[in-house]
This record gives structure tokens, sequence and C-alpha cells, in this order.
């Protein structure tokens, strides 16, 4: 292409010609207030972007139009002209009556979505009453330890009009029964109901580290799932492909992209193996990214995520459906950004995020409550982070055009750039034998660690600034913010409706179901139907897991 | 004879899995020229009580950001006083309310090192307070 080439070097000949005439005498009498300049990931970021950075680009294949391959600008042809995103708070504490009340406020003050977290011994599959849950029952989450917790936590909430999202993971199969069997007795047509499971148990392995069983029997519940919902609960999302926890874990921008997108593909290949219909299930897989700092980075990984998964969906698996090659995700602002100093600052970081993550095109947003370094948010820290959303979308003006960064001498060349660093992990780990593979060896464990280590030696060298933390530091703090305490007395309160469901349940058919369970697990049948008679006979969540257990193990993570 | 070097068991007691700040004091000390132990995750009070006296640690590091340190790091210090450990120190680190930091060091935990914490502070109260052995 010698029209390009010729563009090419005009670009370069115009930019010398600046920085000799232009840039350089000010250079010498003034220069800069940094040698190098770095972003949050610790990438070097230049001076300027000029037309010559972007030259390999070509606008139709790579840019092109929202709603169009490769979908760099979208998926929606309006964007967010047709539908605002949908605002979706993650809440969940205390009780399931505790939650079911914030969700019920939540949705009053206009919020468009729910989704649920859940407490450490309900995401590691241990009820309530078991000795390992002691100080941990309602503290990160609502406690759901059986069907009967289930159906308190969405009483009132009407399953075939909230689409609800479920942050759970090893256990994810259990918890995905017992939504489905109350959304039954509400009346609700599994056909109808809407919903994500978060249900990625590879990114545990990676970063979140909530595991249950060995990994390859944790895919198989996984894609018992993606196969289950194809079939039965065609609309709901069996699994949300998360980056979020990689990224809080201390990867970078490029390392989560990459990880999560090499993530996807593998669930992707497992479902292929196991028969499945491509362009029936990868339509439901969703992802989920962080909205970190650095503004420019965030908006680039998504620009890029949404390009690299269309082009691996047509040249790894050969879909040319729209619905396999479009990717949706759900978007949360950093958790591990904010700062217990000057806590009122955390709402600031949040709006910057959030917005990163709308010119970044999210299908739905979490923003962080300004609390949530010090505990879970309170109702009125809960209530500006939602607020925070309503006045990006109703007054900044950004969601009145489409992509409005793309074009952008600097987005697009960083988001070729992170295109580019992208395939280069996938090659690393393709030539390990794909992302279960390169887990067992230890490799995106270790990359992570290595960024997170390098990124605090970066702020305690003082090259990455936090305000209030090692720039800006006030002894004396303007007054501390209220907090939310959970009372040990959650436990008690849970362990006793736990005990009454046992008391009242058929224990005959308990037995029963989870012997069939452990069958259905041995002879490498389909779990979900199983499971779904075992939650509705109210065999409890720690009951279930432990079934699966003695069929597949535990997981022990080696010494990485 | 070169003086002993300082050893420490960094543990990850309850069920979360957050082990970013385990692992980055691990290394920092490590990089201090400390010895270091990491236990991994989900380890109970007594796995690391047993660990501290088998590994003969001086100080025990427990990282928590569940909000369950009320419960794990008094019966962590009351442990390792039941198995003689007087001077190994408890330290924790994680997301501790300020009124719950007092309380902690009035059980017997050292030192509470909450979010924003430079490693070489830790790396400098180990040094500090340590006690050298005979």
């Amino acid at each position: 292409m010698p029209h390009t080439k010729e563009l090419n070097s005009q670009a370069e000949t115009d930019r010398e010609r600046w920085e000799s005439e232009t840039l350089k005498p000010v250079l010498d009498s003034h220069p800069e207030r940094k040698k190098s300049f770095e972003n949050v990931s610790l990438e070097a970021v230049e001076r300027l972007y000029t037309p010559a950075d972007i030259a390999s680009q070509d606008f139709s294949e790579d840019i092109g139009f929202p709603g169009e391959f490769p979908y760099t600008r979208g998926i929606h042809p309006t964007g967010y002209r047709g539908k605002l995103w949908t605002m979706r708070q993650f809440a969940g504490f205390s009780t399931p009556e505790e939650t079911n009340a914030r969700f019920k406020y939540l949705l009053e003050q206009g919020q468009t979505g729910l989704s649920v977290a859940y407490d450490l011994p309900t995401l590691m599959g241990y009820d309530a009453d078991s000795p390992l849950s002691e100080g941990e029952v309602g503290k990160c989450g609502v406690a759901v330890s059986s069907l009967a917790d289930m159906e308190v936590l969405f009483n009132g909430i009407p399953l075939e009009q909230v689409t609800v999202s479920q942050t759970i993971n090893a256990p994810a199969s259990v918890l995905l029964a017992m939504y489905l069997v109350v959304a039954e007795k509400q009346g609700a047509d599994w056909k109808k109901i809407s919903g994500t499971l978060q249900n990625d148990i590879l990114k545990e392995y990676i970063a979140q580290k909530e595991w249950i069983y060995p990994i390859r029997p944790a895919m198989k519940l996984v894609i018992d799932t993606f196969e289950f919902c194809t079939n039965k609960v065609p609309r709901y999302n069996p699994v949300s492909v998360s980056g979020y926890h990689i990224r809080e874990a201390g990867a970078t921008a490029v390392q989560e992209l990459a990880f999560t997108l090499r993530d996807g593909l593998e669930y992707v290949e497992w479902g292929v193996k196991a028969g499945l219909d491509l362009d029936k299930f990868v339509p439901r897989i969703s992802f989920f990214f962080n909205a970190h700092n650095d503004f420019f980075e965030e908006i680039a990984k998504y620009r890029a995520a949404r390009r690299i998964w269309a082009r691996e969906m047509r040249e790894r698996f050969g879909s040319t459906n729209e619905r396999t090659l479009k990717m949706r995700f759900h978007t949360q602002t950093a958790g591990v950004s904010l700062t217990v100093q000057q806590p009122l600052n955390n709402i600031v970081r949040v709006a910057i995020q959030a917005l990163a993550g709308v010119l970044g095109g999210t299908q739905s947003l979490h923003t962080d409550a300004y609390d949530e370094a010090l505990a879970l948010p309170t109702d009125r820290a809960a209530l500006i982070a939602l607020r925070t959303q309503q006045i990006i979308a109703e007054e900044t003006g950004v969601a009145n055009t489409i992509d409005p960064l793309g074009g952008s001498y600097f987005v697009e060349a960083l988001t070729e750039k992170m295109e580019d660093r992208t395939l280069d992990y996938f090659r690393k780990i393709d030539s390990m034998g794909g992302m279960v593979a390169a887990i067992e060896k230890g490799f995106p464990q270790r990359e992570i660690q290595d960024s997170a280590y390098q990124y605090q030696k970066a702020v305690e060298r003082g090259d990455q600034v936090i305000v209030g933390v090692n720039k800006y530091e006030m002894t004396d703090e303007p007054g501390a913010v209220p907090i939310l305490v959970i009372d040990e007395s959650v436990r008690d309160h849970q362990v006793e409706r736990l005990q009454q469901t046992r008391d009242r349940r058929d224990a005959g058919a308990v037995a029963n179901a989870l012997e069939k369970l452990k069958r259905a697990a041995e002879k490498a049948e389909n779990t979900m139907p199983a499971t779904i008679e075992a939650v509705r006979v109210y065999a409890t969540l720690g009951e279930i897991c432990s079934a699966l257990r003695d069929v597949y193990g535990v997981y022990e993570e080696p010494a990485f | 004879m070169s003086e002993r070097k300082i050893r420490v068991l960094v543990a990850k007691p309850g069920l979360d899995g957050h082990d970013r700040g385990a692992k980055v004091i691990a290394r920092a000390l490590r990089d201090a020229g400390m010895e270091v132990i990491y236990t991994g995750l989900r380890q109970t009070p007594e796995m690391i009580a047993a660990a501290a006296l088998q590994e003969d640690v001086d100080a025990v590091g427990v990282s928590i950001l569940s909000g369950a340190h009320n419960t794990l790091c008094p019966r962590i210090v009351q442990l390792l006083r039941e198995k003689g450990m007087d001077d190994c120190l408890v330290l924790l680190g994680g997301i501790v309310p300020q009124e719950d930091v007092a309380k902690l060091k009035a059980e017997g935990v050292a030192e509470v090192f909450l979010p924003g914490t430079s490693t070489e502070d830790i790396v400098k109260f180990l040094r500090d307070n340590v006690k050298p052995r005979g």
C-alpha cells in the first residue's frame, strides 16, 4: 500500500520538524517534570501521539463503526443513545433479611439491576454452622446456606423482571440451582429469567483463590452450567469471565486483558469439546473488567477487549455469528485504588474510573462506595456511589455520542498496543497447552505477583503517587466516616434458621438426592439436574459441596 | 559468626483468599534479608501456632482482610503463649477499623499495620522489636 506508506513518512517528517523547530528549544530551557512518564501499569507513555502512531491502522478494518466487526467502537449501533448502561451495584452483607432490604432500597433509588455479594463461607461452600465459618458469617457478603436463605433473600423481588448477577464461583452451580428454584416458586418462567452467574473458576486459581475442587473437575461443573442454561434458561449468562480480581491481585492492565480473554477462550474450547453448539453458548458468555486509575489505558483496554474477542471468535473458532463475536461486559471501579486515608477522596477516584468504563462502552457498571477500604458500605456511601453513575449518565453529556475517543491518536495507538501485547501472552499460553495447563504451571500467578511487587516498590519510591498516602498526607485527618459493623449475632441468627431447616426437611429425601448427585458426578453426567433436586429438598450448600468433594477431591495450591 | 537472621512466619488465616498483601510482604521481608515462611491460604490459628513453633520464628505476620481479625488474632496470640513462645511477636496487617486496633493490642498483638503502610516500616518495626537471642 504505497499510499499509506507515503502518508506515514509524511507524518514522520512533520513530527521530526516539530521536534527540532518547536519542541527542542523549549526542552533545552525548560526540562520536563520527569525524565520518563509511566502509567499505573508502569508502562511508558510518550509525550505526544500523532498520525504516525496509528499509520499501520486501517479505519474500516481496525476501528470501524459501532455494531459492526471488529466492534472496537462498541456493540450497539446506537451506543448509549438507545439504552444507558445498567447501574448494577454489588451488595450483600449480614443476613438475607438485611440484604433483601438493601436490594429494595437500591431499586427504589433508581438502580436498574441487582448484584449479590455472598459471604466467605458461602463462597467456599461451607454452611454457617461449620467451625470454619466462625468469625466470617455475613462479614464480606450475605450468608446463604440453603434454599431457605435464598427464599428470604429474594422475597418480594420478581425474578422474571429484575436481572440479578451473582458473584459466586466454586459452588456456583449450587447457588444457580437455588436461584432457579426460588424463581420457580415465584411462578417465573425459566425461559424468561435473565441474569449472570460469575462462575469463573479459572480466575479463582489465578487470583481470587476461592476454590474448592481441583481445576479440571471444577471446569466440568462450569461446562455443566453452560449446557444446562443453553437448553433450559436461554436468556441467562452462566459465566462472567472476570479480569476484575486479576487486576485487584496486582496485574497490569495488559495482564488483566490477556489472562481474562485467554480464560474466555479456554471456556469456549472446553464447551466445544463437550459438544456444545458454539453459536448457542458463546453469546451468553459475558465479561467483567476493572476500572483502574489510568484513564486512557482503561478506555483502550475495553476497546481492545471487544476487538480481540471478535477476531478470536472468527479466526480461532470460525464463527460468523454476530452474537458470538460481540463481547458484552460489566465494569467495577478498582477497590484496590481506594484509600483508608482521607476516605472522601475516594468519591473522586470512583467518578473518574466510572467515566473510563462508560467511555469504554461498558454494558453495566458498579461504582464502589467511598468507605469500602474500611468496611462494607453504609447506606449513605452506597447511595453516593449510585448517584455518581446517575450524574455521569444524566449531567456530563458523555452518553450523547458513541465512542467519543475513537480516532484519538493516543487512544487508538494504545488500543493497538494492548491488543499486540495480549496476543503475545496468548502465544505464550497456547504454547504451554492452554490456560488450564498454564495455571497448573503457575504462570499467570507468578506474572501477577511480580507486577504487584513492582508496583508496591514504585509507590514506596514515590514514582507512583497515591494522594493522601505517599503525598499530601495529613497527620490530623478531618472527622472519621461512620462504618458498617457486622455483629457476631448474625451467625447465631443464620445457624438458627439452618437448624430449623434441617429439622423440618425430609431427611431421607436429602440423603437420596445427595447420593444421586454423587452418582451423576462419578459418571461425568451433567450435575445440574441432580443439584436442583438436592436444593429443592433443602439439602444445604455445605452438604452438596461435601458430596462433590467426596467425588472430586479438593484443590491444594502448589507453592509458586 | 554472622548474626542470626530474623525469622518470620507470614500467615493467612480464615477463609479469605486475598493474598496480594501477604505475598508482597513476604517478598519484601526476604529482600530485607529475613528468613520468611509463608503458610499458604486458609490456615487455622492452631495450624499457624504449630508452624510458628516448628519453624522457631521470631514473629508471625498475619494478613486478614475479611473482618475476622477479632476472632482470629487473639486466638493466635493465646496459642503461641500456651506453647511458651512468649517473645514471638504477632503483627497484623489488613483492613482493621481504628476502634479494633487498641483492643487487639491489649490482647497481645504487637502492632497493626493498616492499608498504605510502607514495607520499609514493617521491616524497621521487626528490626527494632525482635528480641535478640542469646
